[in-house]
Order: C-alpha cells, then sequence, then structure tokens
C-alpha cells in the first residue's frame, strides 16, 4: 500500500477517536465554540487528505458533515440530540470506509446516501439558505490574526481561513519550498475565489503541484499546532517490544559482567563495569517509560460509549473520569480494554435505574458513573462506581441457591460481601431480563478472569440503594516484575512477589511446630491459624533431594502465599533472593501446564520457570475451581451448620486422658491454640488464662470425661497445653485437651444410649469410638453464669 | 516445482532423518537445559537461545526410540515453526544433502504408531534411506498435554 495512504489511515483513525470524544463532549456544552471548530478541524482534515488521494466516496460524505458543522459553528444551528447521533453515524460511516480502504484500497461501494441525505436535511434545519461555508470568506478579511468579522475569533481558527501567500497556508508553504509556481498559485487562489474547493485540492487538479507536496505542507502546518507542541515521532510497537527484549538481554549480560568484574582485581575493569550497570538500569527504564500509556487511552472510548448505551437503555448518565494520566504497560492497557468496557456496560445496564425511579427514589435523575484509576502500593487501582441500586443481596441468595452454586444453609450463613463475590461466578445473572447489552449470565466472570490472568484482582462493593463499586488492582508492568527465587529439587523457580505474603523458616526440631497432619493433609499452624501446606517438589513430581522438605529433624522454608483470597504455605528447600525477573512466555509446547506463567533468564543464563500460583494452588486443590471465593472458614462453617439437615458433618477429634477420644463439631471450635502451662493463673478456684485482651477461663476436658486428675503430672511450666478455644456471645472458654488428633469430615451414626454428662453420645469415628462432646453444656456445667455474664471489654 | 531440494540431516539411533533445509534456523552443541516438571516427557527442558526462551524436544522419545545412552550428549537443531523456534535434540548432524523428488516414496505400510503420523515419506539414498519429519506435527505436543490435563483435572 502507499506511505501516503498509510499515513492517512493510521491519522484519519486517531482524528475519529478524538472526534467521537469532542462530539459527545460538545453535546454536553453545544455552546463550546472552541470544540466546534476543533470537531470541524478534524473533518475538514480528512475530507482535504481524501480529495487528494481520491476517494470520492469518503470525500462526499465528509464534505456533507462539513457543511452541516460549519453551519453549527457559525451559530446558524444549534445542537441537538439528533445532529450528534447523526455526527456520530457519520464518524462510524467514515471508519467503515476507512477499513475498507486499509483491506482493498479503495473506499468502498456503499455511497451511505442517507446518511448524506439526513445530514443536508439537518443541515437545512433552522437558518435560511446562508450555505456559506466559512472558507469563502475573502482573502482580504480572513487572515491567521484577523478572522473575518463574520465568525468568532475561535471559531474560525486558521486552519479554515484562505490561503495567501503567508506561510501559514498550504499555498505559502509550497511556494517557498518550490513545489508550486506563484502564478499557479495565483491563478489557484483565484479559482477558489469562485468555488469552494481548497486551495491544494485545485493545485492538484491543476497539475501545478503533487499530491504528496500537498499533504506534506499540510501535515507541517498542522505540526505547528500548538496541540502539537511536543515533538513526537511514530514508533511501531514491535519496535518498542524488541527494544524491550534486548533491554532485558543487557541487563543480563551486565548481571554476568558484574559478577565477572568482582571476581577481579583490576580497578579500571570495575569502573567500567560499574557505569556500565548505571547506564543499564537508566536505559531498562527509560525503555520502560516508552511502553507505558495513560490509561486515558482506553477511557477516551467511553464518553461515547457511555452515550450511546444511556440512549439505548433510557438512561441519563453523567460520566465522569478521574487520573487518566495513570500510566501502564502497554500490553497490560490492552488487556484490561474490554474488561472495563464489560464493566462500564454493566453499571449503566444494571446500575443505574430509569430516570423515573431515580427520581422516587429521591435521586438526580442523572445518575453519577465514576471512573477512577491511581497508583497505590505499586498497583495501579481501577475503580468503576455507579451511585445506582446497588446489589441486592437477597437476590444474589436466592439465585445462587437456585444455580445450586451454594447450598440453601450455606447462602444464609454468607456474609453480603462473600455474597457479592458469587456475582463473579460463571453462569451468574441476576438481570431480570435480558438486554442486548449486558444480562446474558457471561460476563463478569470473563472480567474477573481475564483481570487474574494479568495477575490483577477485582472486587466488588455496593450499598443497596446508594450504589456499587467494582475495584480492579492490576501490576503495573507485566514485563519486568519483582519476584523471590526459590529452589526445590534441585531447580530454580520464580514466585511473583504479588502473591507473597510472608516467609516462615520451619524448624521442626522445635517441638510441634512443624507441619502437622489433618486427615492426610499437610496443615501448618501459624498464630494458631491452620493453614493449608504444598510440598512444591511432590506438586511438580520433583525427585525428591537429601534432607529437604521438612521432613525429620531439617530445616525447611515455607512461603506463605495467597492466590484468590486463599493462603497457602509453599514447603521448599532454599530461598535464595528477591530479583527483578523479565517475564518471558512459554512456547506452545509448555503452555497448557497451569503451573507455570512463563519463564526467565537469571544472571547466569539460565533458565528459571516462573511459578502460576493461582494454578498451582488449583492443581494442589488448596482452593477449588468451583468457589474460588468462598474461604475455608465458611466452609467450615456449612459444614458444621448441616449436622440438623443431614449427619454428616466435620469434627475435630482430640484426645484427652490416656484412651478417651472426644469429637467436637468443628463449627464450634472458634480456634486452636497453644499455650505454656505457666501461662495459667488461677481467678478463685478457676484456672484461667490471658487470651487477646480478655481472662478465658480454662476447662481441663480429661476432667470432665472421667473426673480425673492424671493430666496434673504434665503441669510442669514447660509444657504446652493444646487448647481448643470456644466462642458464645464474645465470651471465649478453652477446653484443654491432651492431643489435637485430626480433622474429620465423616458420616456419624450417633448413639445417645449411653447418656453421660456433657456427652451427647458416641460415634464411630476413623474406625474407633469417639465420644461426641456436647460443649455448650459443659461450659455451662463448669463456669456457672458463663452465658449471662457480660463480656468483658 | 522443483526437482530437487535440500535437506539437513540428523541421525537418532543410527538412521538419517531429515528435514527441508529453510525450516531449519540453526544448529548448535549441546547446551544446559533447565528441566520444566509436569511436562511431557519428551520435553527435556528449555534452553537459553540468546536470550530467547526455546523448548526442546527429545526426538528420541518423541518418535518413540529408546533414550540415548547415558553420558551422550545430544545436539540442538532448532528449527522454525509458526509458534517461534523449537529445539529439537539429536544424537548426531549429518551433512546438507541435495535430494531428488523422484526418490520420494510415502511412508511404507510397516511402519508403525505415532512415527507413521510424522513421517512425511523415505527418500532413497544411494546406500541408505533418508526420513523426512513433519517438523509442525513433532512440534505441537497437543496429543500429549490433552491426554495428561485430562487424567489429572
Amino acid at each position: 500500500m502507499d506511505e501516503i495512504v498509510k499515513d492517512f489511515l493510521i491519522e484519519s483513525s486517531e482524528n475519529l477517536d478524538r472526534l467521537d470524544q469532542e462530539l459527545v463532549k460538545l453535546e454536553s456544552s453545544p455552546s463550546c465554540t472552541e470544540l466546534l471548530a476543533s470537531v470541524f478541524r478534524t473533518i475538514h482534515t480528512i475530507k482535504g487528505s481524501c480529495g487528494f488521494l481520491g476517494f470520492a466516496r469518503l470525500q462526499k460524505l465528509t464534505h456533507a458533515g462539513e457543511n452541516l458543522l460549519s453551519r453549527l459553528r457559525d451559530g446558524e444551528l444549534t445542537l441537538t440530540e439528533e445532529i450528534t447521533s447523526a455526527l456520530l453515524a457519520m464518524v462510524d460511516a467514515v471508519r467503515q470506509m476507512l477499513a475498507a480502504i486499509q483491506a482493498t484500497e479503495c473506499d468502498g461501494d456503499e455511497d451511505y446516501a442517507p446518511l448524506i441525505e439526513l445530514l443536508a436535511r439537518l443541515q437545512g434545519q433552522g437558518g435560511g439558505e446562508a450555505e456559506t461555508p466559512a472558507s469563502e470568506i475573502p482573502a482580504a478579511t480572513a487572515s491567521a490574526n484577523q478572522p473575518g468579522p463574520a465568525a468568532d475569533p475561535k471559531a474560525c481558527p486558521a486552519a479554515e481561513a484562505d490561503e495567501h501567500a503567508d506561510l501559514t497556508k498550504i499555498g505559502g508553504l509550497l511556494l517557498q519550498r518550490g513545489q508550486v509556481r506563484s502564478e499557479d498559485l495565483a491563478r489557484a487562489l483565484q479559482q477558489q475565489e469562485l468555488g469552494q474547493k481548497k486551495i491544494g485540492e485545485i493545485l492538484v487538479a491543476q497539475g501545478t503541484a503533487k499530491p504528496e507536496d500537498v499533504l506534506a505542507a499540510q501535515r507541517t502546518l498542522e505540526a505547528r499546532n500548538p496541540d502539537a507542541a511536543v515533538e513526537t515521532i511514530r514508533v511501531g510497537v514491535n519496535l518498542l517490544d524488541r527494544l524491550m527484549n534486548l533491554v532485558g538481554e543487557l541487563v543480563l549480560a551486565r548481571n554476568q559482567l558484574l559478577q565477572f568484574s568482582s571476581s577481579r582485581q583490576d580497578a579500571g575493569f570495575q569502573a567500567v563495569s560499574q557505569r556500565m550497570n548505571l547506564i543499564a538500569t537508566e536505559l531498562q527504564e527509560e525503555v520502560m517509560k516508552t511502553r507505558m500509556q495513560p490509561i486515558g487511552s482506553v477511557w477516551d472510548k467511553f464518553p461515547r460509549t457511555v452515550r450511546d448505551l444511556a440512549l439505548s437503555c433510557h438512561r441519563e448518565v453523567h460520566l465522569e473520569l478521574e487520573g487518566q494520566d495513570t500510566e501502564l504497560d502497554r500490553t497490560i492497557i490492552e488487556s484490561i480494554k474490554d474488561p472495563l468496557t464489560h464493566l462500564v456496560r454493566n453499571a449503566i445496564d444494571h446500575g443505574i435505574e430509569t430516570p423515573e425511579a431515580r427520581r422516587q427514589a429521591g435521586k438526580n435523575a442523572a445518575g453519577v458513573l465514576k471512573l477512577r484509576a491511581f497508583h497505590e502500593g505499586g498497583q495501579v487501582n481501577i475503580e468503576v462506581s455507579d451511585d445506582g441500586a446497588g446489589l441486592n443481596a437477597e437476590r444474589i441468595r436466592q439465585k445462587a441457591v437456585e444455580r445450586g452454586l451454594v447450598s440453601a444453609q450455606h447462602a444464609s450463613r454468607m456474609s453480603d460481601r462473600d455474597l457479592f463475590n458469587l456475582i463473579f461466578l460463571p453462569a451468574f445473572s441476576t438481570a431480570e431480563k435480558v438486554t442486548n447489552v449486558s444480562g446474558r449470565g457471561v460476563g463478569l466472570d470473563v472480567v474477573k478472569t481475564n483481570v487474574e490472568k494479568i495477575g490483577g484482582t477485582v472486587d466488588v462493593q455496593s450499598t443497596a440503594g446508594k450504589g456499587t463499586t467494582l475495584k480492579i488492582k492490576i501490576p503495573l508492568t507485566l514485563a519486568i516484575i519483582p519476584a523471590l527465587m526459590v529452589t526445590s529439587g534441585g531447580e530454580r523457580f520464580a514466585i511473583p512477589q504479588v502473591s507473597l505474603l510472608e516467609l516462615v523458616r520451619m524448624d521442626s526440631a522445635d517441638g510441634g511446630k512443624g507441619i502437622e497432619m489433618v486427615h492426610g493433609a499437610p496443615v501448618y499452624r501459624l498464630r494458631g491459624r491452620l493453614l493449608p501446606v504444598v510440598y512444591l517438589n511432590r506438586e511438580l513430581q520433583l525427585g525428591r533431594d537429601a534432607g529437604t522438605q521438612g521432613e525429620e529433624g531439617s530445616v525447611a522454608n515455607m512461603v506463605v502465599l495467597q492466590a484468590d483470597g486463599q493462603e497457602f504455605g509453599l514447603v521448599v528447600d532454599e530461598i535464595t533472593d528477591t530479583e527483578e525477573i523479565v517475564v518471558k512466555p512459554l512456547g506452545q509446547q509448555l503452555k497448557g501446564i497451569p503451573a507455570y506463567s512463563g519463564a526467565t533468564i537469571m544472571g547466569d543464563g539460565r533458565v528459571a520457570l516462573i511459578l502460576d500460583i493461582l494454578g498451582l494452588a488449583q492443581r494442589a486443590q488448596v482452593i477449588s475451581e468451583r468457589e474460588p471465593a468462598l474461604h475455608e472458614k465458611d466452609k467450615e462453617k456449612a459444614a458444621g451448620s448441616e449436622k440438623t439437615a443431614s449427619d454428616h458433618q466435620t469434627v475435630l477429634v482430640v484426645q484427652c486422658g490416656e484412651k478417651a477420644r472426644m469429637a467436637i463439631p468443628l463449627s464450634l471450635v472458634a480456634r486452636l491454640e497453644e499455650f505454656p502451662a505457666s501461662a495459667i493463673e488461677l481467678a478463685g478456684t478457676q484456672e484461667v488464662t490471658q487470651y487477646r485482651g480478655q481472662i478465658m477461663p480454662l476447662i481441663r476436658l480429661s476432667r470432665v470425661v472421667d473426673g480425673s486428675a492424671h493430666d496434673d503430672a504434665r503441669t510442669g511450666a514447660e509444657a504446652r497445653l493444646q487448647v481448643v478455644v470456644y466462642a458464645e456471645a464474645g465470651r471465649s472458654v478453652g477446653l484443654v485437651v491432651d492431643r489435637i488428633v485430626d480433622i474429620v469430615d465423616e458420616k456419624l451414626v450417633v448413639q445417645t444410649s449411653a447418656r453421660r454428662r456433657g456427652v451427647l453420645g458416641s460415634s464411630v469415628v476413623q474406625k474407633r469410638v469417639t465420644d461426641l462432646l456436647d460443649v455448650p453444656s459443659v461450659v455451662r456445667d463448669l463456669i456457672p453464669g458463663f452465658a449471662e455474664s457480660p463480656a468483658a471489654v | 516445482m522443483a526437482s530437487s531440494q535440500q535437506f539437513c540431516t540428523f541421525f537418532l539411533e543410527g538412521h538419517v532423518f531429515g528435514t527441508p533445509v529453510p525450516k531449519v534456523q540453526e544448529v548448535i552443541q549441546h547446551q544446559e537445559m533447565t528441566r520444566v516438571p509436569l511436562a511431557p516427557a519428551v520435553v527435556s527442558g528449555m534452553i537459553n537461545l540468546r536470550g530467547q526462551i526455546v523448548a526442546a524436544i527429545d526426538l528420541r522419545r518423541r518418535l518413540g526410540l529408546a533414550d540415548r545412552p547415558a553420558g551422550q550428549l545430544p545436539m540442538n537443531v532448532v528449527v522454525r515453526t509458526h509458534d517461534g523456534a523449537v529445539s529439537l535434540l539429536v544424537d548426531e548432524i549429518g551433512d546438507v544433502i541435495e535430494v531428488e523428488e523422484e526418490a520420494f516414496e510415502s511412508p511404507p505400510e510397516t511402519l508403525q504408531g505415532f512415527a507413521r503420523e510424522v513421517v512425511r515419506g523415505v527418500y532413497k539414498l544411494s546406500g541408505r534411506l533418508l526420513l523426512a519429519l513433519d517438523i509442525d506435527r513433532i512440534v505441537d505436543l497437543s496429543d500429549l498435554t490433552k491426554a495428561k490435563n485430562n487424567r489429572e483435572f
């Protein structure tokens, strides 16, 4: 394709994007002459260019648009919704024609006659027959500095004033460049006063100037426009990507060089490599910047989208944008475009109510849709908020149960926040009717998946009647990320810093602090919480290396990670370093493995895999794929609460005394704690301990079971007590047990015949007879007045 | 239609295999590799090819041949595919040879299993046979990964 045509296409598509925004802005402030002038100028430029290039149909259409605009600009018409829609339709038509030109190098067969007719009809409204575009103002009165008396100074910019021999005009510029002879120009100017054509077109038609020269001159003029004050050039995105890759290489070579130089005693060499180090770092930063784009480049589409949507959904929407300058890596910008558009559509279709409903609710008829972007903690935050009806927790609950996403008991216990997060599940839509805008049940789950794909998170907040806010957090860049380097089974892996919560060094010699088993699943007690544990070498089926993985007497390292709101510990052999790594994609052969998100090249030139924490967690079934938003705690709660409906329940099995095993419904267990025996104090005859700013009474379960006192032997100050904390009405009681055995999810057949004090009955758990403890009655028995006394603190 | 074509040849278990020269980007010495756990067994690892990360496929395993004897280091034949470069591990590199189209024949019926899918045909050279490989089919591991994923999820 011709270079000129290519340039024309690029330029025009940018101009069209600007037109969209400007037209929408214009609708809200129809008398802004500056805006009108700018819109006019943009259309005019396109029209002018396609004149030279011989796209007659395109020219005809833009000409019709230009005429309409010129009447608007001269104040003979005022902008109505109908006119704006027609002009936007024209912009769309131009876009289609440009696409046709791109594909076939000719402007298509469609002549858009009805649209041109519409534009002409609209133009004919209002004023009389004063169909004189500004380009006909005689040269004598219209110069750049002294615009014609007919037009407002702002409304009649230099670009559209008549040509004469100064350098702000195409003719003058061509003359100066020797691309046209002065007598030809004079003739052309004369001819122009008779017709309405542009000087450039006339010159080309006369064959006295080359189209390229005219276009170049026109561009030079535009470059002098104050808007384009900063000097810019166009650079292909591929080139930037390639640069980024090369810089990544340079950084690696630099790392190697530094390692090498530090082993040499050559001061000169060291000085040079230090300098090289600084330059490479700076270069890396600068090249990163070339890939950064303000988020505004995505948002700029929204005024138009919002306008069209609001019209088709019969809403009044006022769009507010905040933080357009927030910069993001190009690749991220690309991948949030669709999710953001989806959220905007959702907010208008589902969020903001109809004007009537809003008035009834005592709100302004026009809803406010606000997009806000800002940097925080090395991440970019994007919020899409509306002041609409908000999410209806009840409806979500019903829907979730109807669709079988959660059980009814579970749903009744879920917090509003958890309920709201259900909207991100696939096949979830609360819209009462399906519109062509949204509500087909595909959508928010895709938004969530897309955002998570680039290492981001989505959260929703909503207040009934006040509105909904969707918050997206995404990393600044994907190309270079901070990562923690670990080894496992002799291989190195990178863990993206975003998923990292903390590092734990486990010394399993330190009694009871290591990893424990819950029904075959390893867990770790982190500050009293049970953290599911995943062994990296087992998960990746790496061979077992000697002395690793926290087995007998060895030291293991655990990385506490977060994936989809669920925390888990990842056991690795060694934690080496944190490093900035350059993320490289895996080839198609390795893409299907969910445990990796990419690979990187380390300072020594070797390749290391980057772990995909989400994928790894799903693989290890730390989080299930079906209920991503539900936390372990909720599941436990739900399991415990179902005991009335089914006899299948989760119990904590403890040992009290030599043989007795007791089961406590897990739903009644607030926490598992460990205290040194020295922490026990006496309040009267009651054993108590200080726990979270309260005085917590302690009950020795073994005394409940058989009344014996054999546990006294274990109360040396060194001994540690295993305590099951039970909470009721803000007060806690500690049940001291000898040993926590397991957490079991089993179908319990409870035999109540052997009724004893504090025991609901007996059952067989893990093939052993286990008493089911009646915790509330034990507590009431042993600590009189427990429930009645007010909560301390 | 060209009556002859240049083939880059290499050896696996003593057999001669080959692929048209334009398919081959470069041939390099054995490189240190990074293992990829959970990957299909035919993927020996990844190599750093001047900053590009390239998967290395063991052709012996891909073709269902016996593993290379311990201690014998493979060579890398880096081939171009529509999805970037991929390295094929072979025992030894042969010459670039000119083959005549007349010498071509479809794979013999006796060729069984996966090899039949990836051997496009046989060129009868003087004294030996050259097996022409379908590189795009070889580097497409979707037959392996699908089976694996089904088992795991």
